[in-house]
This record gives structure tokens, C-alpha cells and sequence, in this order.
């Protein structure tokens, strides 16, 4: 199940409706950017089809969702506690097993961050802690990938290169950037968010910042 | 200054407390109690770790009493935690809780006798309800969410051992180690009601006036808990758990027909042991309430109110002491040694001391609760102090406590003072054990009479009291806005 109707998403905070009611098709496919000046919705709306797919996604929320006390490995490797027994994962608490070590050292690798593998993530950089969230995402391996703001604090090299394995790493993606250009790069639909309601739906190609900025 | 609600809610509890002083019995009764003070300081000051062998095992067995009851507490707590939600869970703890350490004695010695199982249960059960709660409230602070983004179909153990377990993992333990340096105390005083630990041995030598003994075994007390950050090891730990309960001693073997006799005829009200049916009851309950509950309950609450405004005092005039606004790191220094033996004294041995003294009164409760919390609070609020950044020109000296810092702790002053009443309640009921008539008094002289079925209906009557300060004191705390985090 990639491809998938929203209909009727809804959402308010203390009595104030935020998003919608609001309607989205989602094709097995599209790589979807979600536009909007900041208080559009976005966060709320990534958060509304996280539950709508039951979970089933790789998810990278706007605060990480990190176990500050674990390592590096252990929050990379909670993107796949659902594959393995109660006892695989409590033995792997304690000591990893090779084969996992070698994985998840492997797609770190590629992030360009190694050599942290043992450190707590509550002593890392921000744009650290941000790789971090989304190798697990990466090594979850979701058919769909739900993102808020990914690269929000890397740099801009650092920045194309996370967004090119994301791109390349999931077939279907709905990921929420403010950086426009980015959007335009990486993604095949852009989404525009304004005041709760869609407010633009195209292809990448067809669309210039400039169209885009309209909406800011 | 009046407007304020914290100011407001300290005068009335202050003026509670001197209308209570009117009715309290404060008085000094022995002949020469300066001589006999002077006596048990020269005692302190000249103090003899060798008169007897036992001292030593006293020691052991305190450590010994309180690992085990402290773990087997923190486990049962833990289990309790998880399911801590349900009501009836909430409720059962909260009763558990709050029966003192000495009452769960008291009971157990009737049917376990003096077997080991008495000291530990007596710590464990108490402590179980105690850890229940804080452990809850520290699983329900996790940031939910790494929980949410858990792929689903991860199994339950898994997501709490990954997602919730390491968040506060800390927090568990530094509370746990925490509790330990409590169960120390605990295990300590349940030497008076004739288990072998620390409070045996100072008793007896108390009575037979052998100030030196007493002297070393408290000074031995104080060095064993201010080196506890030297001896307990996360390393260790495994090692002292799995060893104590080799060295809780033998005691007296559990006689199975007395446990029996207990449930089915020694707690069984006495009219309906003897056949006179529901019609005997209420006379039985009438006589129980005028002549025992209502008294003791009448003490226990006056005098509660006025050792909780004495220890508030006391830690509002104590934690300069500590705190590096004020004096050298000499006059500091010694002002921590002073707050250390003043908090890891438990009340019950000061109170008893002081008592020895002075005479039976409600005095030495009195100064022996406010100087025990107000060591506690007077340390926490000092400390707090001493994180307290302020403007260059600030003024020194008196406008310095009194303006500048008083104003900026006095929230969490409150605070720690309104989650000690209900402590310093349980502690004021058990008092009555050493001759004060509050509701311990009652439940002592019950129980010396073999009149269990009395001295249950007075336990129960104390827990449900310490259940509602408990309710009254968190409900103040809620509408003040005050936070902490749990002291024992």
C-alpha cells in the first residue's frame, strides 16, 4: 500500500480547527515537498498521515524523536525493532550483534558520520542528531518516508546529499521544507499549505520559486 | 505583601500553629536535663568504639537490613509503577505508604517474631508504595516521543526497554540510591522496637547511661551514610544485594501457629471474638474512638502543625549556612557538617535522645522534627542558592537573605515544606511509640496489652489520617503552583 487517498483530514488545537477539512491523493511514486510559510499546518498535516497509514512509514518528526541516553547505533537501530524478537533486541541493549553493527556502520557511513557510533545522542550537534533521526529512517526502510523538515540544520552540501539518498532511498515520500529551492530539486509534486487548505498541487516542473513564494 | 497567595497560606499555617502551641504540652520535665545534655555531649566528644562487640554487628546488620528491604521494595515498586494507572493500584499504595516503617514492625513482630523477615518486610512494604509512585511519575515524564516513531509491531517489552526505559534511567537511579541512604534510617530505628540494628544498641546503652557507647555508634552512623558516594558502586551493587541477606543474622524462627492465630483470632474486633455479634461492636468502637483515636489523633495533628512551622523556620534560618552568598568556605564548610548530622539523624533517634533529656513532653518531638527537616530542607533550598546568579551590586548582609534570596527560593521553600508535612505527620504518630501521646502512644499501648484488634483499627485510623494531609498538602501544592521532587 503506496499509493493512498486522504480525505477529510481534519485537526484542531483548543478548539481552533488548523488544518483542513483538507483532501490528498498520494500516488505510489510521487515524492511530495509540503510548502508553506511556518504556522501553515505542515508539521500538524505530516503528523495527521502518519496516523492515517497506521504508522506504516518512516517518520522523521520536526524534534528528532531521539533517546537522548542511547548511542548512535541504538537509536539508528530502533528503526527495526519490529523485525526482531523481544530477546534479539534486549541482548542487543547490551551488546550489538556484528552483522547489525556493520549495517548500521555501513549507512552511517554514507551520512558522513562514523566515528560516533558509541556516543550518546544527548552530547551531539544539532545537525548531528538530525543525521542521526534519519539514518534511522533510512534504515527503517518504510515504503513510504514522512519527513518534517529533515535538513533544517545542515549545511547546504551536507544538505543535497541527505536529500539525494532520501530521495533515492524511498519510492514514495511526503517531506515538509521551508528551503524552496531544495523542494524544486528533489521532489516530483510540490504541495502548498496555506491556512489549513491546499492551496497549490503541481508538478516540480512546472513551477519557478517565484510561484512558489506566493504563497510565503 | 499580604496579597500574595505563598505569604498568605504561610501566616495561616503559622498562626495554626500558635494557637496549637496553647494547647501542645511543651514543657521540660527532668530535674537537671542541662547536666545530662552536657553528659551526652561529653559522651559524643569522648566517644568509645570498642566497649562492646556488638557494635559492629549493629552495623552490619543495619546495612545489611536495609539492602534488602530497600531492593526487594524497589523491585516490587518498579512492578507497581507499571501498572500504577489503575486505582485500585494508586489506592493500595497509598496505603501501604502510609503506615510507618515501625508500625509494619510492630505488626510483623506479632506473628514473624523476631525473624528477619520482620525487619525487611517492615522496610520493603512501605517503600514498595513509595517507589510505586515516584517511579510512575519519573516513567510518565519520558518525552513520548521516540514512542510514537517506533516502527509498529514492535513488541511492548522492547519499546520500553528502547523508547521509555533509558530516558530515566538516571532518574530511577539516583532516586533509588537516594531511598537507600533512607532505608539506612528506616533500618536503623526498627532497632527499637528490639530487631539488632543500630537503634538496639544505642538504646540499651543509653538506659544503662553509657553516653561514650551511644557517642561512637552515632558517629559510626555518620560516617557510614556521609561515605556512601565512596561505597556504593554501580559495580558493587550487585555484590551487596546478592551478600545482605547472608548477614541479616539468624533471629528467632517463624512460629506458623502464631501467623495463624494472628488472622483468625488476634485482629478479630474483640466482641465479635467473643460472640457478641454486630450489637457489641458499637460500644467496643465508641470506647475505642473517645478514649484512644480522638485523644491520639488530637495530639498527633497539633503536634504536627507545630513541628511543620518549626522546620520551616528552622530551614529558613539554617540554609544560609551552606549557601555561598554568605561567609568564607570555613564557616560553609562547617555549616554542611552541621546540616548533614542534623538530616542524617532520623527523628525518631533525636526525638529519642531528646527525650532521655529532657523529660517526656511534646518539646523534644517538637525540636527533634524540625531539626531533622529543617537539616533536609534547609540543605535543598542552601543549595539552591548557590545556583542563583546575582546583579553585581546586589546588597550583602542581611538585605541580601532578605531580599534577594529569600524572594526567589520561597516557592520551593513552600514546596519541599508542604511534601514533608505528610512525613512529618507519620513521623509525629510514630513518636507516640516513645511516650508522647499522639496516635503511636496508643497503638504501642494496644498492642502491650494484646489488644491487636485495637491496634489495627489505630494503624488504619493513622494511615487514612496521612492519606488526607497527604491529599490536603498536594492539593495546596497544585493551587500554589508549586513543583519538587520527592525527599523521604
Amino acid at each position: 500500500m503506496t499509493s493512498f487517498d486522504l480525505s477529510g483530514l481534519t485537526a484542531s488545537f483548543s478548539g481552533k480547527r488548523v488544518i483542513g477539512p483538507l483532501s490528498l491523493r498520494i500516488n505510489t511514486g510521487d515524492k511530495v515537498a509540503l510548502v508553506g510559510k511556518s504556522g501553515a499546518g505542515k508539521s500538524t498535516l505530516i503528523r495527521l498521515i502518519h496516523e492515517r497509514v497506521n504508522r506504516d512509514s518512516s517518520l522523521i518528526p520536526q524534534d528528532l524523536g531521539l533517546v537522548n541516553a542511547l548511542s548512535v547505533f541504538h537509536n539508528v537501530f530502533m528503526g527495526q525493532l519490529d523485525k526482531h524478537p523481544t530477546w534479539y533486541n534486549t541482548v542487543t541493549l547490551a551488546r550489538p550483534f556484528s552483522k547489525d553493527r556493520n549495517e548500521v556502520h555501513t549507512l552511517l557511513n554514507t551520512l558522513g558520520m562514523t566515528e560516533k557510533l558509541w556516543t550518546p545522542t544527548a552530547s551531539l550537534s544539532g545537525g548531528q542528531r538530525q543525521r542521526v533521526a534519519i539514518a534511522r529512517a533510512l534504515y527503517r526502510n518504510a515504503a513510504v518516508l514522512l519527513a518534517d523538515e529533515p535538513v533544517s540544520a545542515l549545511d547546504g552540501p551536507m544538505a543535497n546529499s541527505v536529500m539525494t539518498h532520501l530521495r533515492d532511498g524511498f519510492s514514495t515520500s511526503i517531506i515538509a521544507l521551508h528551503d524552496v529551492e531544495l523542494a524544486l530539486r528533489y521532489c516530483t509534486r510540490i504541495v502548498g499549505i496555506q491556512g489549513g487548505q491546499v492551496a497549490l498541487d503541481q508538478p516540480s516542473e512546472n513551477l519557478t520559486t517565484s510561484d512558489i513564494m506566493s504563497l510565503y | 505583601m499580604f496579597s500574595s497567595p505563598t505569604v498568605r497560606t504561610s501566616f495561616i499555617f503559622l498562626a495554626i500553629a500558635l494557637v496549637g502551641l496553647l494547647f501542645a504540652d511543651i514543657a521540660i520535665t527532668a530535674s537537671n536535663p542541662w547536666q545530662d545534655l552536657g553528659n551526652f555531649f561529653l559522651g559524643i566528644i569522648t566517644p568509645n568504639f570498642f566497649s562492646s562487640e556488638g557494635l559492629m554487628t549493629a552495623l552490619l546488620r543495619t546495612v545489611a537490613f536495609a539492602f534488602v528491604g530497600v531492593a526487594l521494595g524497589s523491585i516490587a515498586g518498579f512492578l507497581l509503577a507499571l501498572v500504577y494507572r489503575s486505582l485500585p493500584v494508586r489506592i493500595f499504595c497509598a496505603f501501604i505508604r502510609a503506615i510507618h516503617e515501625l508500625f509494619w514492625a510492630l505488626i510483623f513482630l506479632q506473628f514473624f517474631g523476631f525473624h528477619p523477615l520482620t525487619g525487611v518486610l517492615a522496610i520493603a512494604i512501605p517503600y514498595a508504595g513509595i517507589f510505586a509512585k515516584v517511579y510512575s511519575e519519573i516513567l510518565e515524564e519520558v518525552d513520548p516521543e521516540p514512542g510514537r516513531v517506533l516502527p509498529p509491531g514492535t513488541g511492548n517489552i522492547t519499546a520500553f526497554l528502547y523508547a521509555r526505559i533509558p530516558d530515566c534511567w538516571v532518574k530511577i537511579r539516583t532516586y533509588t540510591a537516594y531511598r537507600l541512604e533512607c532505608g539506612l534510617r528506616s533500618s536503623a530505628i526498627l532497632g527499637f522496637v528490639g530487631l539488632p540494628t543500630l537503634g538496639f544498641y544505642l538504646e540499651a546503652s543509653f538506659s544503662q547511661g553509657l553516653y561514650s557507647d551511644a557517642g561512637a555508634m552515632l558517629i559510626l552512623f555518620y560516617v557510614l551514610i556521609a561515605t556512601m558516594p565512596l561505597w556504593v558502586k554501580p559495580k558493587l551493587l550487585p555484590v551487596y544485594v546478592l551478600g545482605a541477606p547472608f548477614f541479616l543474622g539468624e533471629g528467632l524462627p517463624i512460629v506458623w501457629g502464631n501467623v495463624q492465630r494472628f488472622f483468625t483470632e488476634d485482629i478479630v474486633p474483640a466482641p465479635l471474638r467473643n460472640g457478641e455479634g454486630l450489637a457489641g461492636l458499637t460500644p467496643w468502637l465508641n470506647d475505642l474512638m473517645i478514649n484512644q483515636a480522638v485523644p491520639g489523633i488530637w495530639n498527633t495533628i497539633v503536634l504536627t502543625q507545630i513541628a511543620l512551622v518549626a522546620s520551616g523556620i528552622l530551614s529558613l534560618l539554617a540554609f544560609p549556612l551552606i549557601s555561598n552568598h554568605f561567609g568564607g568556605p570555613l564557616r560553609r564548610n562547617a555549616g554542611h557538617v552541621v546540616l548533614v548530622i542534623a538530616r542524617s539523624t532520623p527523628e525518631y533517634i533525636l526525638a529519642y535522645i531528646l527525650l532521655q533529656l529532657w523529660g517526656p513532653s511534646m518539646l523534644p518531638a517538637v525540636v527533634a522534627l524540625a531539626l531533622h527537616n529543617g537539616g533536609i530542607i534547609g540543605h535543598l533550598i542552601g543549595r539552591q542558592t548557590n545556583s542563583l546568579n546575582l546583579r553585581a551590586d546586589a546588597p550583602t548582609g542581611f538585605d541580601r537573605y532578605s531580599w534577594e534570596l529569600v524572594p526567589r527560593v520561597y516557592r520551593s521553600f513552600l514546596a519541599f515544606l508542604f511534601y514533608r508535612w505528610e512525613i512529618i505527620m507519620r513521623e509525629t504518630a510514630i513518636l507516640g511509640i516513645l511516650g508522647i501521646y499522639t496516635l503511636g502512644f496508643y497503638v504501642d499501648s494496644a498492642i502491650q496489652n494484646i489488644r491487636f484488634d485495637r491496634a489495627m483499627v489505630l494503624i488504619l485510623i493513622t494511615a487514612l489520617l496521612n492519606i488526607g494531609v497527604d491529599t490536603i498538602g498536594r492539593y495546596i501544592r497544585r493551587k500554589l503552583a508549586l513543583q519538587t521532587m520527592p525527599t523521604c
